[in-house]
């Protein structure tokens, strides 16, 4: 922050429509190419459920991020704890999920993904007690210390829930697919799509319209500022961890269901991907990531139906086009 | 001390313990018997020279890399397919690596120019991504790579394990091309070591020290941090790609467990950082402890889980499994990141400071 930067008045904050816009134009010119309309929308729903739930992983990524300078390698720990926990709930709740009852089969859902986020924030509070707060501000010794505490806990779930793949069946009621004429959605991703979205209305809400968000996001401009103003930026810096790791671990429980089988693997893999949505989104930025997980989700599908080769590095592609069109990503953030 | 360029490890304990590890792994086809002693020399040397090279990165310039095991990745492939497909002829084993180490140098000069301009974060967070991907395609590409499955050649005859240098045995261990090529590798990574040991001590590499320390007074000091880091870059990955030549060549086969595992990059992470961030002769440490215990400490975690289901302690016995050994490397790893950042290296030569 220079001191022209402080004399300045506060700039009015200009909404830039067409990097929100990216995805409809990925889907728009991917369209002739695909051919048949039926798969084309069994493809771009498909590939809505997968970015809202990489959506709900990456946001709590990028928050952590915004807010308290911390690159987090150990979020792929929580996401794997959160498909562990997802199997916790389900392995007792058994007859909830095979229940031919709408209202038991959301009900089990429903309390996996609490217990998930609930779980994942509890040991959030622990991971940033232990691992993050002793290095803040210093960013080698912090991806060092945060890839240590991800070395750790991987271990530890192993430990606990041994190597072998834990199956998950999904509640009966989502199970099987919507028909409409020749395209087919899967129920599940309904559902997904539906929480996902969830997810993102409550953090703009929060971030937007609550005190508690005002202060996050002064505290992402200027931390020294909010703390000089009287407020315990340290608490809200614990909190926004908390929460971020609770959003992991909802997303991990999701994208457990939604693969039939929770493993400590996944926390690796979908840390990478929420990496490339965070660096498309722009740092910091949760409407970005909001944007981005879409995009890299539907790039992803179309990539995989037109050209299956090329699919496996079309996030990396991805990334590079927006970069190049934008260096900082769709939406970046002021200071960062 | 001129081969050492001038910066002999200080410290006598440190002098001692460098000696020993030094003069082990030249005599060790002779101290030690049995085909795993002489893997776990071998495997050690590899290690050396991929941990010394990522040093340069992540100790001397202080920039985060997670496309170290793909360059690794790379020189493994690079010899591995040219054998394979080429025949064992060491005309085919230089071309491998000169493709290996073309290919490396493009990936590092690509990866530098397009994030080192941004924070040091942003630079962990590419490479973590291009390195997946490249993992990825290694197993996709099987027509290529072989797949999962990796790819299993024949080296040149003199480095066979059925070839004998001499008739009779020299002090009692038979000549094999399998101790030649114990002694290739040696020689070449003692030569890499020295290199790299060369290029910290230029004025190059003083540079990185100080884009390390300060960048933005090292770029007020006229020096082009983006080049010298990128330059960096490519001298480490060229390390990476010759150590993963060498481990294919030791181990006659290649394949993505071997040569692309992300838990690889987790291990040399763990190397450098335990043996000492900032100083060459930290790698050589930290890789020496960390493959000993890789290959011995599994034995007495087995006897420890043993121990504690005898008694039926709960939880225990699932935390000494010989599998989850990198468990207990992990915390050594974290309280080594917070309480001795320069390492072992560090502790034993408290005069110096290293790396802060």
């Amino acid at each position: 922050m220079t001191a022209l930067d402080v004399g300045q008045a506060l700039p009015r904050r200009r909404a830039e429509i067409l990097p929100a816009l990216t995805p409809l134009i990925v889907a728009l010119a991917a369209a002739p190419f695909i051919g048949s309309f039926s798969t084309f929308v069994t493809l771009t729903a498909a590939g809505l459920a997968m970015g809202m739930m990489i959506f709900t992983m990456a946001s709590g990524l990028t928050l952590v991020f915004g807010m308290m300078d911390v690159l987090n390698f150990g979020h792929g720990a929580f996401i794997a704890l959160g498909a562990y926990a997802a199997t916790l709930v389900f392995a007792p709740l058994m007859s909830w999920s095979s229940a031919d009852s709408f209202a038991l089969n959301l009900a089990v859902f429903l309390l996996a993904a609490i217990a998930a986020a609930l779980i994942c924030g509890a040991f959030g509070w622990a991971f940033e007690r232990l691992i993050v707060r002793p290095v803040y501000g210093q960013h080698l010794k912090q991806i060092l210390a945060t890839i240590g505490g991800a070395i750790i806990a991987e271990q530890l779930l192993y430990a606990l829930f041994g190597p072998a793949q834990i199956p998950l069946t999904l509640p009966r009621t989502f199970e099987g697919s919507f028909v409409f004429g020749q395209a087919a959605i899967e129920k599940y991703r309904v559902l997904a799509t539906l929480v996902g979205l969830t997810v993102f209305l409550g953090e703009m809400l929060v971030l937007n319209r609550t005190k508690i968000g005002l202060l996050i996001r002064a505290g992402v401009e200027n931390r020294e500022m909010v703390e000089a103003l009287g407020y315990r930026v340290d608490r809200l810096f614990v909190g926004v961890f908390m929460a971020g790791s609770a959003l992991a671990g909802l997303g991990g429980a999701m994208m457990a269901l939604y693969r039939g089988q929770a493993h400590a693997a996944i926390g690796g893999e979908f840390l990478v991907l929420c990496f490339i949505v965070i660096i498309i989104g722009g740092l910091g930025s949760v409407g970005g990531s909001f944007v981005a997980s879409i995009l890299v989700a539907l790039i992803a599908n179309y990539a995989g139906f037109l050209v299956p080769k090329l699919a496996l590095v079309s996030n990396i592609l991805a990334m590079v086009a927006v970069l190049l069109w934008r260096p900082r990503g769709l939406y970046p953030v002021s200071g960062r | 001390m001129n081969i050492l360029s001038e910066n002999p490890p200080r410290g006598r304990a440190l002098q001692i313990l460098l000696i020993l590890i030094v003069l082990a792994l030249t005599l060790a086809p002779f101290l030690f018997h049995g085909a795993k002693a002489l893997n776990v020399a071998a495997k050690t040397c590899v290690m050396i020279l991929l941990a010394a090279s990522y040093d340069l990165l992540l100790g001397y310039t202080g920039v985060v890399s997670f496309a170290h095991v793909m360059f690794f990745g790379v020189g493994a492939y690079g010899v591995g397919l040219a054998l394979y497909a080429l025949g064992p002829s060491w005309g085919a084993l230089a071309l491998g690596l000169a493709a290996g180490a073309a290919l490396s140098l493009m990936l590092a000069l690509a990866i530098g120019l397009f994030s080192l301009r941004v924070q040091s974060i942003f630079f962990a967070m590419v490479t973590l991504a291009v390195a997946y991907a490249f993992n990825v395609l290694a197993s996709q590409l099987s027509d290529l790579t072989g797949g999962e499955d990796g790819r299993s050649f024949t080296v040149p005859a003199v480095l066979q394990p059925s070839f004998r240098l001499v008739h009779d045995k020299v002090f009692g261990v038979a000549i094999t091309g399998k101790i030649l090529t114990y002694y290739l590798v040696f020689a070449v990574v003692a030569a890499a070591f020295l290199m790299l040991l060369r290029v910290v001590n230029s004025p190059f590499g003083r540079v990185l020290q100080a884009i390390r320390e300060n960048p933005f007074r090292a770029e007020a000091l006229g020096y082009r941090t983006i080049f010298h880091r990128t330059l960096a870059t490519s001298i480490s990955a060229l390390g990476a790609t010759l150590a993963g030549a060498l481990f294919s060549l030791w181990l006659r086969y290649v394949g993505p467990d071997t040569a692309l595992s992300f838990s690889i990059q987790v291990d040399v992470l763990v190397m450098v950082v335990v043996g000492g961030m900032g100083s060459l002769y930290g790698a050589i440490i930290g890789a020496a402890l960390f493959v000993f215990a890789e290959s011995y400490l599994q034995d007495v975690m087995a006897g420890l889980s043993q121990a504690a289901a005898d008694v039926s302690l709960p939880l225990l016995p699932a935390l000494f499994n010989p599998d989850r050994w990198l468990l207990w490397l992990g915390l050594v790893f974290v309280l080594a990141v917070y309480f001795a950042p320069a390492g072992v290296v560090g502790a034993l030569k408290a005069d110096e400071a290293t790396w802060e």
